[in-house]
């Protein structure tokens, strides 16, 4: 009897871990989502080179703090504008060109996609020149918490807090602003919006300029957490994809949650097998394309 | 009369295709060693980029699985090659990728546009790390060895691939598959209610690109004797087709060829040159340069030119 509570109490403890290590890292994941999902679902671009906006990121704040001691929380001041001035650039130069080129839309969704891997690769080789592909990392606010039972590092409670805090203030933004009108507006029909006053290629370069500052935000919060290197880009985008299509392309609120889900699967995952906890994202992926393609929360 | 002339015309480039298959076949008779070597890695970039341009080409699905099936036919080979003849593990190769192919368009191509893209990629990850898991908890090793074979009978299977696949474009193309497969591309519902069978269609050609693909891996794991699941999945395998059928314009049925044979001229020179570091770099721009300022190729181009200098009479098509 006495046994039998005991192995109940470890077994709720396990299951606890499990549920708040998920929650932690899905925090994360809904971040990096977000940035991704606005980029698609109003400037219609999949952009592959979402994770290296990650990468430009984290290995800033990495250098930043290392060499300058300079907090990771200013961090984020210093690295979101000058990323949101790269995105609304290559916005402006590279994919307005396209979106005035392609024939249709579909034509425009998959050579946006292809430039974005263009991108991509050329950011990805100026990172590896200027940072070298060793692995990094620093060592900030790692002193352990106890929730429940279990220690958890402070750092990974900090990324959550700041996630749900960037998550709240975006859709704030997107709901209650007049560029939040404008931007939905232009999510929902680019040609009417035009024609409704609504200055359509400077709200798109802007969505596209917010999602490089998510994600370079994102990636100054994983550096507190994790190694950082300059080939880390594409798992992220590559997590950010799942988590989108998970959450329905596009919808703001979905990218959180299918962020959170997709932690807590990966911290299962993990707990018993850490060699598939990627694998099983891309099962659940897969399963998902085949029997709702729209996502939890598409239209 | 016109007509004869025109036709006369519509010869001379099968007739320069023709030519230069005659000029492979005999080229390892006379050059060096390293020459066909390298000549052997261009002909898979030009297999690769056909095959690809074959289903991705005509359909505008844009497949990022190119690495699946590559990767399949090379542990096809690793797996096959000491027990089986060459040509037995090549065909191998080609029909496992086919199955791959096969099950997941039947699955899949249900699916439009992006997520297709998205789709396809997920898959080579999948199949990547789900390899990579099962070789170190099962077999406690990383990659394997694969069956040394000589240059020059390597160099001749991959030409005698790209032979076979050249026939099979140009009969697929002169046929009304071909041309239902050109009426997907430009609107799939119209060909649907036209009575084109959309998913049989799809599926079948899909698989028939992957078999190719899955034999050029076959035949190139032979040369790289040693393979793991990240060379054989390896990422940006899936993005050179697009990129080099891109480059050469991406629905004609040459702009491929000269596509893949510019692009990995340049790559041959750049990877031997002493700016090797900045590849990735050089590579990303090309595939912006091309997108954005070349969007029909370098067929296009010519053709302009050819039109320009032959007085705008008659078009090269």
């Amino acid at each position: 009897m006495i046994t039998g509570n005991v192995r109940n109490y470890k077994m709720i403890n396990e299951i606890l871990y499990i549920i708040i290590a998920g929650l932690l890292l899905g925090g994360l994941y809904g971040l990096i989502a977000m940035g991704l999902s606005i980029q698609y679902g109003v400037a219609r671009v999949l952009n592959v080179g979402h994770g290296e906006f990650i990468m430009l990121g984290a290995m800033s704040t990495y250098t930043l703090y290392t060499f300058a001691g300079i907090n990771p929380f200013v961090a984020i001041i210093i690295c979101a504008p000058i990323s949101f001035i790269i995105g609304f650039f290559l916005h402006t130069t590279v994919f307005r060109r396209l979106l005035n080129t392609s024939p249709n839309a579909g034509v425009f969704e998959s050579n946006s996609m292809l430039a974005s891997f263009g991108i991509l690769f050329v950011i990805q080789n100026i990172a590896a020149v200027a940072w070298q592909a060793d692995i990094r990392a620093y060592s900030f606010m790692n002193t352990p918490v106890n929730i429940l039972g279990d220690d958890y590092g402070a750092n990974r409670l900090v990324v959550l807090g700041v996630a749900i805090a960037m998550g709240l203030a975006f859709y704030f933004f997107l709901t209650y602003t007049r560029l939040g009108k404008a931007i939905r507006a232009a999510a929902q029909d680019a040609t009417t919006a035009s024609l409704m006053g609504v200055n359509i290629n400077l709200v798109l370069a802007i969505c596209f300029g917010i999602g490089a500052a998510l994600a370079a935000i994102a990636g100054v919060l994983i550096s507190m957490v994790y190694p950082v290197h300059p080939n880390m880009g594409l798992e992220y985008t590559i997590i950010a994809i799942i988590v989108v299509v998970l959450g329905g392309l596009g919808s703001i609120p979905g990218a959180f949650v299918g962020g959170l889900i997709l932690g807590v699967i990966g911290s299962v995952v993990s707990f018993y097998e850490p060699g598939l906890a990627l694998a099983s994202y891309y099962l659940v992926f897969v399963l998902l394309l085949l029997v709702r393609p729209k996502g939890l929360f598409g239209k | 009369m016109k007509n004869l002339f025109a036709d006369k015309k519509k010869l001379i480039i099968p007739g320069i295709i023709v030519l230069i298959m005659i000029f492979l076949a005999v080229f390892p008779s006379f050059s060096a060693p390293y020459r066909i070597v390298w000549l052997s890695g261009i002909l898979c970039y030009v297999i690769l980029t056909i095959a690809w341009a074959l289903f991705s080409g005509s359909t505008g699905y844009i497949s990022l699985a190119t690495a699946a099936f590559y990767g399949v036919g090379m542990y096809t080979a690793a797996i096959l090659g000491n027990d089986f003849p060459l040509l037995v593990v090549v065909l191998f190769g080609g029909l496992l990728s086919m199955v791959l192919a096969a099950i997941a368009g039947a699955i899949t191509l249900r699916l439009r546009g992006i997520y297709f893209a998205i789709f396809t990629f997920g898959m080579v990850e999948l199949i990547k790390y789900i390899l990579l898991w099962y070789e170190i908890t099962f077999t406690g090793t990383r990659g394997r060895f694969v069956i040394v074979v000589d240059n020059q009978t390597i160099y001749y299977v991959m030409l005698g691939i790209l032979v076979l696949l050249l026939i099979t474009t140009l009969i697929l193309r002169r046929s009304r598959w071909g041309l239902a497969l050109q009426s997907i591309g430009d609107n799939e519902e119209a060909a649907y209610h036209m009575g084109v069978n959309v998913t049989a269609l799809k599926v079948s050609i899909f698989s028939i690109s992957a078999f190719f693909m899955g034999a050029v891996g076959a035949i190139m794991a032979t040369r790289v004797t040693y393979i793991d699941p990240y060379s054989a999945f390896d990422t940006i395998l899936n993005f050179l087709p697009p990129l080099m059928a891109i480059l050469g314009g991406i629905g004609t049925y040459y702009g491929p060829i000269l596509g893949a044979f510019v692009f990995a001229a340049i790559e041959e020179w750049l990877i031997t040159s002493s700016i090797a570091d900045y590849y990735r770099l050089i590579i990303g721009l090309a595939l912006l340069a091309a997108i954005l300022y070349m969007p029909k190729g370098i067929v296009d181009v010519i053709e302009k030119a050819w039109r320009h200098f032959s007085g705008g009479k008659h078009a090269l098509t």
